[in-house]
């Protein structure tokens, strides 16, 4: 299968500060591939060299074929970007909004229109049509937006941490959508914050930190890089907390995480549901109360705090 | 040839966009028509009950004075509305798009052309209601309309490079507000220029606002013979003059503004 997006060595500085670090990626046709990582680690900036937005200053890349710095004008017909900051006019209607991206692809005036109330049928938003988009919600305007980006049915599309600031359930119907075009056949790359979002949607992650690709694989293979299961308890206490982590540390197969917040305890172990009987056995010997305790498998966190020693949103909060 | 055509109908697209913005934004609509006419009306009767001319009305004197200042003021609107956007996401869904570059601000300025006439449309048949009149030949008037015109739109590529250097509406408007009002009442648009003192008088006969406003007073027929003509070398041509400012304005700042706006879009 052919690669929709190859990308080698892309540096981009701004001053001092390092946006990008030989960052590298391909994503074959088709596919999904997901760039997971905090706030600040490069994201944005490679979605926006990948889209004729930036030119990177070492490094180069090519998207459906076309060179991204070379071919930036004919490449522009062949791609689709939908942003966190949804790209639409206020003032237009969402008709208008659909219309105008149609004609500035140059659809014709007929074509265009046709094509805007397709795209407002597909996103449900038929009924807001023709109200200016001010008064849209927050999860209508992202759908608008991601309908503006698909007007010229691109066969690669850009999705910049689709879903931030988006409630549950505006969350979950745009990755219907999202998982709809990719049965279609188109190539998506996607930011995300969310590890969710990423196990969900994404047939390949790469985990970006100060602007490169820190681990590549599928979300599968990346929790098997961090180990095995988990077991995973809270307790009652701060006292009983310490305990707990005193009794069980000699089960542990990788670093326990304790959260004393949550009073909540981690612990890395090699031997599946024996270990959590055991577990449960040693604590009740100790009287330690617990409140709930589980067996799960490392969570994309997990890999996370593995590879960066740091959880993903503790560093969202260090860098903003 | 396909670029210049792709050019004009992505610049039609934008305009239409940007005209369908003024119609829907009340504040917007209020610059375009509530201040001219406030501007008219305050000014012929607050001024004009106290400023008497030889052989004219205050009003005839001062309306030429007011479609200068409501178009400088209008211009604004184009760099105002360019800070705003930038502020949004739109302007990188245009970059990604397969249209011509220029068109974003080539339908800008156009857009705000189209508000600059319906300004000078309400200002006129206000200023016909407090008894300014047109005293030259239809020709003459029509010429001295479309040099307002002309000025409003280099104005507009003024406001546009000023706006993409600053990047934020709250800047914008503050620099904006303290670049035009000097502009505007250090010339002849409301007093008559020769009768400044020391430095301000060569500041006011040279400053292109003054030739705009004699331009316009010379091509509406809104002189008297009473009222002596200024010295001033550009006064003395204010047409031609006028004319050449608004060419240099063009000359100038078309250029600036489009490598202005491939910066400020590409960071």
């Amino acid at each position: 299968m052919p690669d929709a997006i190859v990308a080698e060595g892309l540096v981009k500085r701004y001053g001092d500060v390092v946006a990008l670090d030989g960052m590298g990626l391909t994503v074959p046709e088709g596919s999904v591939f997901g760039l997971l990582g905090p706030n600040g680690a490069g994201k944005t900036t490679t979605v926006r060299i990948l889209t004729t937005l930036l030119r990177p200053d070492a490094g180069h890349a090519t998207v459906a074929g076309f060179d991204v710095v070379r071919d930036a004008d004919r490449l522009r017909a062949h791609i689709g970007v939908s942003g966190q900051y949804a790209a639409v006019d206020d003032h237009l209607t969402g008709a208008e909004n659909l219309e105008m991206v149609g004609r500035l692809h140059h659809l014709g005036t007929r074509r265009s229109r046709e094509r805007a109330r397709e795209l407002l049928d597909r996103f449900d938003l038929t009924g807001a049509a023709d109200r200016p988009v001010r008064g849209y919600s927050g999860g209508m305007r992202r759908r608008l937006d991601l309908a503006g980006a698909l007007v010229a049915g691109p066969p690669v599309l850009f999705l910049d941490e689709p879903t931030t600031g988006l409630d549950p359930r505006a969350r979950i119907g745009l990755w219907k959508v999202i998982a709809e075009l990719v049965a279609g056949g188109t190539t998506v790359l996607l930011t995300t914050q969310y590890l969710e979002e990423a196990d969900r949607l994404a047939d390949r992650i790469a985990v970006v930190d100060h602007g490169r690709v820190i681990a590549l694989g599928t979300a599968d293979e990346l929790k098997d890089q961090v180990g095995g299961d988990r077991i995973q308890l809270s307790v009652t206490s701060t006292a009983s907390l310490e305990s707990a982590a005193r009794t069980l540390a000699p089960l542990a197969a990788g670093d326990m995480r304790i959260d004393a917040a949550a009073l909540r305890l981690t612990i890395p172990v090699a031997g599946g549901a024996a270990a959590l009987t055991e577990a449960l056995g040693r604590l009740a010997a100790e009287r330690i109360t617990v409140r709930d305790a589980g067996l799960r498998r490392p969570t994309l966190d997990d890999v996370f705090l593995s590879l960066t020693g740091q959880r993903a949103d503790e560093k969202t909060e260090e860098i903003a | 040839m396909n670029t210049l055509r792709l050019a004009v109908a992505d610049g039609v697209t934008i305009t239409k966009r940007n005209a369908l913005k003024i119609r829907r934004a009340p504040d917007l609509l209020g610059g375009v028509v509530m201040l001219p006419i406030v501007f008219v009306l305050l000014f012929t009767y607050v001024f004009g009950s106290m400023i008497s001319l030889p052989g004219m009305s205050y009003a005839e004197y001062m309306l030429p004075g007011i479609f200068v200042m409501t178009i400088t003021t209008s211009a604004q609107i184009t760099g105002y509305t360019l800070t705003q956007d930038l502020q949004k996401g739109i302007f990188d869904r245009f970059r990604t798009l397969p249209m011509s570059p220029s068109a974003v601000l080539t339908g800008q300025t156009l857009s705000d052309l189209i508000m600059n006439v319906t300004s000078i449309v309400t200002m006129t048949l206000v200023g016909l209601l407090v008894g300014w009149r047109v005293h030259t030949s239809p020709l003459e008037a029509l010429l001295g309309f479309l040099m307002l015109l002309l000025f409003a739109y280099a104005f507009s590529w003024v406001t546009a490079t000023v706006a993409l250097a600053l990047r934020t509406p709250e800047v914008f408007n503050n620099v904006a507000t303290l670049v035009s009002l000097p502009l505007v009442f250090l010339s002849n648009a409301f007093v008559d220029s020769a009768r400044l003192p020391g430095p301000l008088r060569p500041i006011a006969e040279w400053n292109p606002v003054s030739t705009l406003v004699q331009a316009a007073r010379e091509l509406f027929g809104n002189t008297s013979p009473a009222v002596p003509a200024p010295a001033a070398w550009p006064l003395r041509h204010a047409v031609p003059v006028s004319l050449l400012w608004s060419v240099l304005l063009l000359a100038v700042f078309v250029p600036l503004a489009t490598r202005l706006y491939k910066r400020a879009v590409s960071r």
